[in-house]
């Protein structure tokens, strides 16, 4: 067109970004890559699989499918590397993190090209959101680097750690994994996902000229399998993995009981909400940043409209209408709106979910302009009419497509928008500060963003609530899942112990029996069976209830009702609970001490020590109880990001068998104090203390299904709370195998675990068994992003 | 709420309506509805959130960026608002608003058919007669800012009847200033019935209402501003006097935007949008071509929709179409000042 003629239409016109650098690169490794192990790449391997540019299908790239032996010696490499990378020091390892943040800048426009040839997003968004926050990234670590040995106190690195991560945000995925692994310590084996390697292989070009120590970092590529064989590796102490919750959940179960610390960074369907006094115009700019930005392939999409019914009709107009302007093309063309879908095999798979939601009668709107005719597009979509059973309300999409329903009420809202097994993110619009302050702790979400979508940032945390995974990346509470307790190794195997059996009958006195404890009240055993309770020489001390699963199914009823109202119960209200707690456990300390001494056969003192150090723990918890604060991170954002901490919800709890008292203490004191609601199993062997307990909890104001205890065969319950999905988290002290099953059986909604792998607790030092950990494990961190200013 | 036909055409009674042919219908104002008006929101970050990232979202490349240069010398109100102007000041403008661009680099664009002109000429009203006078036969209309421009605190029947005497003296625009303290206490009723006032001195005359946003402390002031302005008759909404410290934003400019798409979708009527002050690079007048594409559609690329009051924009415009002609990074003394 001459000047002339685009002067009347006002067309846009293109604007493309030169791949030129990026092609330059890929000549110079002549488009065919090996492994990047040991500080340097391997030949390019045998087996090998082809990169695809989405936007014309042309392939870009060869690269190497690795073996179980590329695998063994990448993670060799990094074994090797650790040692030298942990003693080198915080500081030491900052000016690495520091140097690679540099390079990532300087080379910024290569890496953005590269990514959106490789990835198919627009180069508007590589380049200023990418890129970017993946540079920022190593810079803040670089800094938690420096402060590890002050801040981090009483932790360690893990050692390798595995790291698997998807197509959506390759580079910015990488940044969030290694970053803080490096930081902390650790080395690493990365995998980038098949259909996007790229950047990952041009970041190992930045560590060799960066003088990385070599090692360091190990990038793999490779399919499914080969993430598999790093998250298997005997020498691989973390794995990391953002993806599917399909995979997620496998990996859940392969890592069961191996002692590899786990996070999953998973799917989502995250709810959009928006209120009638809501700045509709910039809420319908929110929705384009929340399922339009990279084609909506984004796990914290918001993906689920949710609209008060009274201005449905006019918000769902003028979504139309901005539907209209958006513009779908080459990702390297600076006007567009919207790139590629990643790989054909996605293309279909939304075409099918699309094509399902309008059979299940939703009302489809897309603008019917032209798409690019070669190429991986797929069109803005919006489905009006979707309820919330159906399957487009549920299930991913992982696509540019926007479903909607109307809620009536603030409460309704916040059902709809927790009526779902993910939990990743929200975006809350109303004007009114009261609504969306008050409306944001009641979305079951890791990250809230009031007025904005999709805000990212280092300093803050990001990570899900229920089957969206869990562990956090970003911020201080990222950190915590690169580092062990330093007292961890000290830890020695649990020595079994096994009931006393009865030798002799009991006979003084009036016979006692210990009840189970569910909802406030004492309950007797669905089963109908007892089992009797012996001194070490054999003297019958009382019976307790063989507890089931339908003890089980009750108790974790009365948890679950009684969760909504602990959970707000103000901080300074749970304290005086526990303190009055311990100090009716004081009232009783000989009753106790008796108990303890019958059934264990302890000497005086040493009872009298665990029933006085459960009374102080009760006093600790108490005191923590209004303490845990949360944190204003310092976010690059004119308003406050708020890291609250929230209780996990209702808990599953196995009890130690070492320790009666203490043990059920050190573990029920913190999650209730947290705002939880707990199912405690007693120690199976020494189960009195614990029931002795509930007289206790009555006497102090304790409100009822706070606590329940249910006694019993503690595997077998535990597999019950392990599997129940009404459960958010379960703690497990006991076996090796115990530990496995619990995080096995975890997986099915992947609830947060936390097991002793069988190593015994030494419930008397402070140091282990009391403390920062346990509120960090009885907590859930989330991000609520409020921008502020008229 | 939705306007009955029976008000709008009752309103529009009491008003006349410009007799040449236009594209759309004129705006003649509805009553004040202050459930509106108190309805309105603005959220201020997520509004500068959009602001900020429309440069990034559209760019526009060559021969397109030449053509849409070309574009905005059409939207550009030329101005000149100083009490140093005299006479032969205002004819050079007039003659740089009949021939902004050297004519070489006209054929050289292959444009000649184009015509391309400014969209008006903006004074005050002791120039209006030279300018007239000056343009005669070109077609562009002469703009003038009224009613005790920029404070707006003269007599209010002198300001009435300044735009009665621009008018008269053949300004066929009229830049009205709002009272900026009915705004800020909040009296919906005076602006609009001041407004509605102006409305009716213009006559024929199109009206620009001012609505100084620089002075009004919120977005929120902006918007509802904004509204009564077109409630009562404005057929453009512009942002500022060019004389306060803030003058027209990306984020004020996509808040009235903004307004005029949600007075239309109420009452069928399309008003047009004016930002003036501090727009003077060509890359700024780009984003705010796209800003009116995006929000608003290609009607709010033309004139009659769309201005920018500008003094120093087009020189930069000048060296930018220079350098797409020969390659070569321009300078100031090639081009004619205004």
């Amino acid at each position: 067109m001459t000047v002339s003629e685009i002067f009347k239409t006002m067309e846009y016109g293109t604007a493309p970004e030169s791949a030129a650098e990026a092609k330059a690169w890929l000549d110079r490794h002549d488009s065919t890559f090996g492994l990047f192990i040991g500080g340097g790449f391997t030949k390019p391997g045998e087996d090998r699989f082809d990169s695809m540019n989405p936007a014309n299908g042309e392939t870009i790239a060869s690269l190497t499918e690795a073996t179980s032996k590329d695998v063994d010696a990448a993670v060799k490499a990094a074994a090797k590397a650790q040692k030298h990378w942990a003693a080198l020091g915080g500081a030491g390892r900052a000016r690495h993190l520091y140097a690679l943040a540099r390079l990532i800048q300087k080379h910024a426009r290569l890496f953005a090209v590269l990514e959106s040839l490789d990835n198919g997003k627009p180069i508007r968004e590589s380049r200023d959101a990418d890129i970017p926050l993946a540079a920022r990234h190593f810079y803040h670590h670089a800094g938690w680097a420096q402060l590890m040995e002050r801040e981090m106190a009483g932790y360690e690195p893990i050692g390798v750690a595995g790291q698997v991560i998807p197509w959506n945000f390759p580079f910015l995925m990488l940044a969030w994994k290694i970053a803080p692994a490096l930081a902390m310590g650790n080395t690493v084996v990365l995998k980038p996902a098949e259909y996007t390697s790229l950047t990952a292989l041009l970041f190992a070009d930045i560590c060799i000229e960066a003088g990385l120590p070599e090692g360091v970092v190990n990038i793999v590529t490779g399919h499914g399998p080969v993430g598999a064989m790093i998250a298997e590796h005997a020498d691989v102490a973390k794995v990391a993995f953002t993806g599917s919750t399909r995979v997620g959940r496998n990996l859940r179960e392969q890592t069961a009981g191996t002692g590899k610390k786990l996070t999953l960074e998973l799917g989502g369907k995250s709810p959009f909400i928006v209120f009638d006094d809501a700045d509709i115009d910039s809420a319908i700019e929110g929705i384009v940043d929340a399922i339009w930005f990279n084609q909506g392939q984004v796990c914290c999409a918001g993906s689920r409209l949710l609209v008060q019914e009274s201005i449905a009709e006019r918000f769902h107009d003028r979504l139309r209408q901005r539907m209209r302007t958006l513009r779908v093309g080459d990702p390297l063309d600076k006007s567009i709106d919207l790139g590629c879908i990643v790989d054909p095999v996605q293309h279909q798979r939304i075409s099918e979910m699309v094509a399902l939601g309008v059979d299940e009668g939703a009302d489809m709107f897309r603008e019917e302009t032209s798409l690019p005719e070669n190429g991986c597009y797929y069109p803005p979509t919006l489905l009006i009419g979707v309820e919330a059973g159906d399957t487009l309300a549920q299930e991913e999409i992982f696509g540019p497509v926007l479903v909607s329903m109307n809620f009536r009420t603030p409460a309704e809202a916040v059902q709809l928008a927790n009526n779902s097994r993910y939990g990743l993110a929200a975006s809350v619009w109303t004007e009114n500060i009261n609504l969306a302050l008050g409306v944001a702790p009641q979305i079951k979400a890791g990250v809230i963003w009031i007025n904005c979508t999709n805000q990212f940032d280092a300093a803050a945390g990001f990570g899900g609530y229920r089957e969206s995974g869990f562990g956090r990346e970003g911020g201080r509470e990222g950190l915590y899942e690169y580092v062990k307790p330093s007292y961890l190794k000290s830890l020695k195997d649990a020595a079994p112990v096994t009931p006393h059996s009865l030798t002799e009958g009991g006979g003084e006195g009036i016979d006692r029996t210990a009840k189970m404890y569910i909802g406030g009240k004492q309950a007797r055993p669905d089963s109908g069976y007892s089992q009797p309770i012996a001194t070490p020489k054999g003297k019958l001390i009382s019976h307790v209830g063989i507890g089931n699963r339908k003890d089980i199914r009750n108790a974790v009823e009365a948890a679950t009702a009684a969760s909504g109202g602990w959970a707000k119960a103000s901080g300074h209200n749970k304290a005086q609970i526990l303190y009055y707690i311990g100090e009716n456990l004081a009232a009783r300390r000989g009753e106790f001490e008796t108990r303890l001494r019958e059934m264990t056969g302890v000497s005086s003192k040493v009872a009298a020590g665990e029933v006085e150090a459960a009374i102080n723990r009760f006093f600790t918890y108490a005191a923590w109880a209004d303490k845990y604060d949360g944190q204003v991170h310092s976010v690059p954002l004119r308003g406050v990001t708020v890291a609250m901490k929230e209780p996990v919800g209702v808990m599953g709890i196995a009890c130690p068998d070492e320790a009666p008292l203490l043990g059920f203490v050190s573990l029920v004191a913190p999650a209730i104090a947290m705002g939880n609601t707990v199912v405690a199993v007693p120690s199976q062997a020494h189960p009195l203390s614990a029931t002795d307990l509930y007289q206790v909890f009555d006497t102090s104001d304790l409100p009822g299904g706070v606590v329940n205890i249910v006694t019993g065969p503690r595997d077998e319950l535990t597999k019950t709370l392990a599997d129940h999905y009404g459960v958010d988290g379960v703690w497990y002290h006991g076996t090796q195998d115990g530990s496995a099953m619990v995080e096995r059986a975890a997986a099915a909604n992947l609830k947060r675990t936390w097991v002793n792998y069988g190593k015994a607790i030494d419930w008397t030092d402070p140091a282990q068994s009391e403390g920062e950990e346990y509120l960090r494990h009885a907590t859930e961190v989330k991000n609520v992003w409020i921008p502020y200013g008229e | 709420m939705t306007v009955s036909t029976k008000d709008i055409t009752q309103t529009a009674d009491q008003l006349p309506v410009a007799a040449h042919p236009a594209r759309f219908p004129r705006n003649p104002g509805i009553p004040l509805d202050l459930d509106w008006v108190s309805s309105v929101q603005v959220n201020t970050s997520a509004v500068e959130r959009r602001a900020g990232s429309l440069g990034a979202r559209r760019s526009v490349k060559k021969d397109y960026q030449a053509a849409w240069l070309l574009r905005a010398i059409t939207l550009m109100d030329l101005t000149t608002l100083n009490g140093d102007d005299t006479r032969g000041k205002v004819r050079r403008l007039c003659a740089k608003a009949k021939r902004p661009l050297r004519r070489d680099l006209i054929e050289a664009l292959g444009v000649e058919d184009l015509n391309i002109t400014t969209g008006a000429v903006c004074v005050y009203h002791e120039m209006i007669e030279t300018a007239v006078e000056a343009l005669e036969g070109s077609g562009i209309p002469v703009a003038a800012v009224s009613t005790g421009f920029p404070d707006a605190l003269s007599p209010f029947h002198l300001r009435v009847k300044e735009i009665e005497e621009s008018v008269k003296a053949g300004a066929s625009e009229i830049d009205i200033v709002i009272s900026r303290r009915h705004v800020l206490t909040g009296d919906w009723q005076a602006l609009y019935d001041e407004m509605r006032a102006y409305r009716e001195a213009c006559g024929e005359a199109h009206v620009k209402a001012i609505i100084s946003t620089g002075n009004l402390g919120s977005l929120r002031n902006v918007a509802r501003a904004s509204h009564v302005c077109m409630m009562a008759g404005a057929d453009f909404i512009k942002t500022s006097t060019g004389k306060e410290s803030v003058n027209a934003t990306l984020p004020v400019s996509l808040t009235m935007v903004r307004t005029t798409r949600e007075y239309e979708a109420r009452t069928g009527f399309k008003i047009g949008f004016k930002p003036a002050g501090g727009i003077s690079k060509a890359k700024d007048a780009l984003v705010y071509m796209s800003l009116m594409k995006e929000e608003r559609g290609n009607d709010w690329l033309e004139p009659d929709l769309f201005r920018f009051g500008a003094s120093s924009l087009l020189g930069d415009i000048e060296r930018q179409l220079e350098h797409f002609v020969t390659g070569r990074y321009s300078a100031t003394f090639r081009h004619g000042i205004s």
